[in-house]
């Protein structure tokens, strides 16, 4: 018999069976992760299903995050609906401004290395940079998992990405993400797991393996999983007291399909209206003019991002082309309070930022920052679907915080290795 | 099992993702599907919803519903009178919420059918066909896999759960 991948070990180890890819696995769940778009019909179903109590009040976590604050009453009115149930089954409630439901359970060391993670969430993949399976669900599903502690999964195949080469100065996490997923296509992982292996693995630390989890979902992949090095142990020291076993891929796995990435061949990306998947070198697009930029979210939204997108900005004089709104949103209260510490966002605000609160903050137009009519927005963010800022004449660029400050500086879409 | 559903053809292209089926915005304001039902795919074609009749079955390309694994995408289209998708491909978590809510995603080659098309979705013991009456042709459908049929067969995953689910 062959050797297991790690997400065929992860739910061998949770549905108590040995599966292999197309078996379905009724697993049991490390923890369960609701929003504020997606709790309050979770609440619905969970009371149609008879729900009573949670099965462990402390595996279950409702995020405040898409509506951060709420501009309406009514979303006012879905986190009060939250509140009041967790309030009574004792979970946990992420306030608003505390952050990004995926962010956050990592920066708590809620989730860990071997873990199965469900969220109301499709960037809750994000997690499997920790070496867990985490994969989002819809409301229903995570009523269920409420209730029982269990989901059933179809156990996917996995295609293997092994990273390989130096990485080129100037080449952003984002850059390689985008051009993985370019490659893939929309549906190139649908139904999948996508685990990544390889010496440039090293290369990305694992902030930036976030960024490569996160956007794998925009090829449909069902989970997204690195392996565990020093990197992933540092991360969760200070975290987490819990004690963690590693996951590694037996060397005779079976994939689906085996791609090869090398990184030093690769260059700025840039995915152009209105698909992640339509990706091109930045450039292709560069001098299209740009009214707003975006630093933030769950894919560009935390320490290394806006350290990043500083870099540029205070190389090229700190001066925001005329016109430009930039617009920076915290992934989270922590990363919030680290820049603050650590001065970068007294220097963004100085610059002429607008700061906003810890959250989803303007990508999918919940929270605010909506772009006016006709506008072009370049954002770190990992969907540019139209209208998925709130507005169907805005056009949405998604790219490396260091492009998306270029062209703060500019104006124009602008490759950052060439300014500055 | 047997369902069986007659409609007109409404087709749409690849890749539609559920903010496309309903924007995020539009359920800043209410999670009322019979309210957001108005909002139908409004990205897509702002005249879609208005045009839409109880009955009509939905036809896409690839991947359909990808992109955020909002529940409301399924039970929006249910709310306006849709009872069957029928694409070449679908996303993972459109499908679950689909076959969760009654909503009957059919994976089949969508190529041929045209814009008005009369069709019937039948779904026998376990095979799903459709026919296009206006065609005259017959589409083999991907059949569902078990677990998705006996949730799909209690009427969802409400009734999967209160019925105990997948036991103790």
């Amino acid at each position: 018999m062959s050797g297991q991948t790690i997400s065929e070990k992860i739910l061998s180890a949770k549905s108590g069976g040995a599966v292999r890819p197309g078996d379905i696995a009724v697993c049991d769940v490390d923890l369960v992760i609701g929003t504020d778009a997606s709790s309050p019909m979770a609440i619905d179903y969970f009371e149609k299903m008879g729900g009573e109590r949670l099965f462990d009040p402390s595996r279950v976590v409702f995020s405040l995050d898409h509506y951060s604050p709420p501009s309406t009453p009514k979303t006012a009115a879905f986190h009060d609906r939250v509140r009041a149930f967790a309030a009574r089954t004792g979970a946990e409630v992420l306030e608003v401004g505390v952050g990004i439901s995926h962010q956050v359970v990592a920066e708590r060391g809620r989730v860990l290395p071997g873990d199965l993670v469900i969220g109301a969430d499709s960037h809750t993949v994000t997690c499997g940079a920790l070496n867990l399976f985490a994969t989002g669900v819809g409301s229903s599903d995570l009523a269920a998992a409420m209730i029982s502690g269990r989901i059933w999964l179809r156990t996917p195949e996995t295609i293997k990405i092994t990273l390989s080469g130096t990485r080129p100065a100037g080449l952003a996490a984002k850059d390689a993400a985008l051009a993985i997923i370019g490659e893939l296509g929309a549906e190139g992982a649908n139904y999948q797991t996508l685990e990544f292996h390889g010496p440039a693995v090293d290369a990305f630390s694992l902030e930036e393996r976030f960024v490569f989890s996160n956007l794998a979902v925009e090829a449909g992949a069902k989970a997204a999983i690195f392996g565990v090095d020093a990197a992933t142990i540092a991360y969760l020291e200070g975290r987490t007291a819990t004690p963690f076993v590693a996951i590694d891929a037996d060397a005779d796995a079976v994939y689906a399909r085996e791609i090869g990435v090398d990184i030093s061949r690769l260059s700025p990306r840039i995915a152009v209206p209105h698909s992640p998947n339509d990706v091109v070198e930045i450039d292709a697009v560069a001098g299209t003019p740009v009214h707003m930029v975006f630093l933030g979210t769950c894919t560009g939204g935390r320490v290394s991002d806006f350290h990043e997108a500083l870099d540029i900005l205070e190389r090229c004089g700190g001066r925001l082309a005329p016109g430009v709104q930039l617009v920076v949103t915290p992934a989270s209260r922590e990363v919030y309070l680290r820049l603050t510490a650590d001065g970068t966002l007294g220097k963004l605000a100085a610059m002429g930022a607008i700061v906003t609160t810890p959250g989803c903050g303007a990508c999918c137009g919940t929270s605010g920052a909506i772009p006016g009519d006709g506008m072009t927005v370049i954002s770190t963010a990992n969907r540019n679907f139209k209208a998925r800022m709130g507005n169907a004449t805005a056009s949405i660029y998604l790219a490396s915080p260091a492009a998306c400050a270029a062209a703060a500086i500019t104006g124009r879409i602008t490759d950052p290795r060439t300014i500055g | 099992m047997r369902i069986h559903l007659e409609g007109r053809a409404r087709v749409v292209g690849d890749d539609i993702n559920t903010d496309y089926i309903i924007a995020s915005t539009r359920k800043r304001d209410t999670l009322d599907e019979s309210l957001l039902k108005r909002y139908l795919l409004e990205t897509v074609d702002p005249s879609f919803a208005a045009s839409v009749r109880p009955g009509d079955l939905l036809v896409a390309g690839a991947n359909f519903g990808c992109g955020s694994a909002m529940e409301i995408a399924a039970t929006v289209i249910l709310a306006a009178g849709i009872r069957a998708v029928i694409a070449r491909s679908f996303s993972r978590t459109f499908f679950r919420n689909a076959i969760n809510n009654g909503l009957l995603p059919v994976e089949a080659e969508t190529g041929g059918i045209d814009e008005g098309d009369q069709l019937v979705v039948t779904l026998d013991e376990g095979a799903l066909t459709v026919a296009n009456l206006t065609r005259g042709s017959q589409l083999e459908a991907k059949p569902l896999s078990p677990m998705m049929a006996r949730i799909l067969d209690a009427g969802g995953l409400v009734e999967f759960t209160r019925r105990g689910g997948w036991g103790p």
